[in-house]
């Protein structure tokens, strides 16, 4: 029961915090929308899925795509909470109480997934403008998926987070892991266009079934969307396991840090 | 029986890499006192603070607090202690309250308890007016007495401190000594703090001298000085030290240094010269003062160097 008490109490601050910074709400709220916007209607019709046009075009294609890179953008913003709190004094303060790091690790998640979702939620609001109907089953579905990716998400950070000194030495991360980490999940462009390497890699990218399962989610019914995509069921065990496996390595890596 | 023991230290050492932090520092901190750890920076006092808050893990060497091997029992120590960093750790996001609340919610106080603690401590420590106010809002006395308040609301049984006047002024620094003072008459708390602040050691009940991670000396500040000499230190403001110099080792035979308006001569305590001093010199003394040696001259007695010395070599 206390432990999840721990967990409450830091992911409160989280939120306190990120509700203080209004910058942080304009990056974070702001920056995909912006991208979603000028990227979508920038390559607009020109863009063809499985050689097929798109009523909605590149916008509509994009649409989970951009929804994802919200969720990523949160678990970066998480990560640099850890290296801040660290270079201010919080976190020795948190370390020498009495609380298990897993509940550290897991207050600090569920912070960071909160704060996606509801802007995930806020975001889903647009889906119309692309032609999604936002039924119950739909925004239920979408929940889910953006629940579990984001908890995988903000616990790869993490693992960063620990090891990392400055939030300088994180951007590197960000820019050579993250980024291609998303670039290359399908959310960006369909793995039948790309070269076979790429679509090699993008196989083997547990995000790709994370972005594979928002995507069907969108369209529960069949749609040329989602033609050609691995199997629900397969999305789920891949990004459940993935997700297990990135929050024990978070737990050890934050049981093993001395500050 | 021997005497109960806060903190009891034996054999302990620490290197990182191929460096010492800590050789083979042995010492036992008692109940209820205020001790103080005083040494220069780089000497090895952040790394045994570190290790006391639990933080760095024991690679040679035995820690007991209160009674609880510390290698054995982190968890359970890190109930009994209180722990204030150099670096403040109150988050300025939040407000006063919110600060004291999320700190008591990781030790496990809630409710009723933590509400009343909270109250208790905005009172005391006089933050009350301004619970509601970012804590980025306050000045620098106030985050550290924030900071304070904050680790009492878990009424530790000890109380441990890093550098804390650290960047606070004078008038602040005696405030905090004076609440530390409080602590351990009321709540019996046991202080212990590192320092490199020699006036700030004088005032504790115990203090241990470290240096390039060994404990050179321990003991009651005053039963320390008693130990390296009889001397004492006569400070004469004067407008012309220099002159003042040559007269007195011309008519008393004694060497002195000159400092900027001042004359200082190590002395006996019998010396009758000392009396003489001001009778002989009356028309160029402006003050003068007689003093005990400080722990800075213990600290030189032991180590052969100037404590001013170590601490500008360790900013380099």
């Amino acid at each position: 029961m206390n432990f999840f008490v721990y967990s409450f109490t830091i992911w409160q601050r989280e939120i306190i915090r990120f509700l203080r910074q209004r910058s942080r709400i304009i990056g974070t709220l702001g920056q995909p929308f912006l991208f979603w916007i000028l990227l979508g209607s920038g390559f607009g019709t020109s863009f063809r899925l499985n050689g097929v046009e798109l009523s909605e075009g590149y916008l509509e294609y994009f649409f989970p795509g951009i929804l994802v890179m919200m969720i990523l953008f949160t678990a970066i913003f998480s990560t640099f909470s850890i290296i801040e709190d660290r270079k201010m004094g919080f976190l020795q303060a948190v370390l020498v109480a009495p609380v298990p790091r897993e509940a550290i690790i897991l207050g600090h998640i569920l912070g960071g997934a909160t704060l996606s979702i509801l802007q995930g939620v806020l975001f889903l609001c647009a889906a119309p403008i692309v032609g999604i109907s936002l039924t119950l089953e739909v925004i239920g579905l979408s929940f889910l998926s953006m629940l579990v990716m984001s908890f995988a998400l903000t616990s790869l950070g993490l693992i960063f987070a620990w090891k990392i000194e400055s939030t300088q030495g994180f951007h590197s991360i960000m820019n050579l892991f993250l980024i291609p980490l998303w670039l290359m999940s399908g959310a960006v462009f369909p793995e039948s266009s790309a070269h076979p390497i790429v679509g090699w890699f993008m196989k083997i990218n547990p995000l790709t079934y994370g972005v594979t399962i928002l995507r069907r989610s969108l369209y529960p019914l069949q749609n040329k969307m989602i033609e050609g995509l691995p199997e629900t069921v397969t999305c789920w065990i891949v990004i459940t396991c993935s997700t297990l496996i990135i929050f024990v390595i978070a737990s050890l890596t934050a049981k093993k840090y001395q500050g | 029986m021997g005497k109960e023991y806060a903190i009891a230290i034996e054999g302990l050492s620490f290197c990182y890499g191929e460096q010492n932090a800590l050789k083979n520092f042995s010492c036992n901190i008692e109940k209820g006192e205020i001790f103080a750890l005083l040494g220069p920076n780089g000497g090895g006092k952040t790394t045994l603070f570190k290790i006391l808050s639990t933080l760095l893990p024991i690679q040679k060497g035995n820690v007991k607090i209160l009674d609880l091997e510390l290698t054995k029992n982190p968890k359970e120590i890190r109930k009994f202690i209180g722990v204030v960093f150099q670096n403040p750790s109150i988050d300025l996001k939040l407000t006063v309250k919110e600060n004291m609340t999320h700190y008591g919610r990781l030790f496990n106080i809630r409710g009723k308890t933590l509400r009343k603690r909270i109250e208790q401590n905005l009172e005391h420590f006089d933050l009350k007016d301004r619970q509601r106010e970012l804590a980025e809002n306050l000045s620098g006395g106030l985050r550290r007495r924030l900071e304070l308040s904050k680790t009492l609301i878990t009424e530790p049984k000890i109380l441990l401190l890093d550098e804390p006047s650290t960047g606070l002024d004078p008038t602040i620094r005696i405030d905090f000594s004076t609440e530390l003072k409080r602590l351990q008459k009321e709540n019996g708390t046991t202080i212990v703090f590192t320092t490199h602040h020699i006036e700030e050691a004088e005032r504790c009940d115990r203090v241990g001298i470290i240096h390039q991670g060994q404990l050179i000396a321990v003991g009651r500040p005053e039963e320390l000085k008693k130990n390296i000499a009889q001397d004492v230190v006569v400070k004469i403001e004067t407008k012309n030290p220099k002159k003042l110099k040559e007269e007195v080792l011309k008519k008393f035979h004694l060497d002195s240094t000159v400092a900027t308006e001042y004359l200082i001569i190590h002395t006996s305590k019998n010396d009758e010269s000392i009396h003489k001093f001001y009778e002989s010199f009356s028309d160029q003394i402006q003050s003068i003062t007689i003093s005990q040696p400080s722990l800075e001259d213990v600290f030189v007695q032991k180590t052969g160097y100037q404590f001013k010395d170590l601490e500008e070599e360790s900013k380099e």
